[in-house]
């Protein structure tokens, strides 16, 4: 039990302060502000659904915020936040299972989830806009 | 450290008695998180500038509220599992942590049953 932690060769957790930024790095740190923005948005389900539950007036009221440019800026963070917490947990779960430890593949599994949840987002604001339109 | 095996730390009998429960369940609810995310992005855009009155009856539907009723509580559980870990990684003051903690709980809780009753109301009165 004597043996540092340097000659273990084992990661430690990234200090923001002394390390170079890496994407493994970056990606570990995303999940975590993600799961926060998460809980965040989380009160916004509950506002949505306590509104229609209770009527039209209270509808409209929040119809009229997430339609205003603030409310759409947080909806949207929100569904960045949220597609990428599910990229980068699927991940997750491989790891648990004992997978996807490799150098090279986790650096690309980083890369992988930014541009995965940028694109899942940007599909459902554009399909999103596309029912609005038909609607 | 200390005096105690290795094997006794990991067996997690420690005072508290186990030490895996919360590992467990954040995983369960994440597993059940992937399909319900999906769900509920889903529902989202299916559900853009419908009128007040048409998404009354889009959310009345039974299996719509169900999903919503296992979203609810799947998220605000892993929620609730995640700030925990959050708070205890950063917060060190001990005042500060059980405040936290505190508050998370009651507010995982309020929220859960907030949006369930809300769910519910929806179901019932269509």
């Amino acid at each position: 039990m004597t043996t540092s932690k340097r000659a273990a060769g084992r990661p430690l957790s990234p200090h923001l302060g002394i390390w170079r930024w890496s994407a493994t790095m970056a990606s570990s740190i995303l999940h975590r502000f993600t799961g926060v923005g998460n809980a965040i948005g989380t009160g916004l389900l509950t506002w949505w659904l306590i509104s229609l539950a209770s009527g039209p007036e209270a509808y409209a009221q929040f119809s009229g915020f997430v339609s205003s440019m603030l409310g759409q800026l947080i909806l949207f963070g929100f569904t960045l936040s949220l597609s990428y917490h599910l990229f980068n947990g699927i991940r997750h779960l491989f790891w648990d299972a004992g997978k996807n430890y490799d150098v090279h593949g986790s650096v690309v599994w980083s890369w992988f989830n930014v541009l995965g949840a940028i694109i899942l987002t940007i599909g459902v604001w554009v399909l999103g806009y596309a029912m609005m339109g038909a609607a | 450290m200390g005096l105690r095996t290795p094997l006794s730390r990991v067996r997690g009998l420690g005072s508290a008695k186990q030490g895996t429960h919360h590992w467990i369940l954040q995983r369960a609810t994440a597993i059940a998180l992937v399909p319900l995310t999906l769900f509920f992005l889903a529902t989202m855009v299916s559900m853009a500038g419908m009128p007040y009155e048409t998404a009354r009856a889009f959310m009345s539907q039974p299996l719509i509220t169900f999903c919503f009723a296992l979203l609810i509580v799947a998220g605000l559980w892993h929620a609730k599992i995640g700030l925990g870990e959050v708070v205890a990684d950063y917060i060190q003051t001990e005042g500060a942590r059980v405040f936290l903690l505190l508050l998370i709980n009651f507010l995982a809780f309020g929220l859960a049953a907030a949006s369930l009753l809300a769910v519910l109301r929806l179901y019932v009165t269509g």
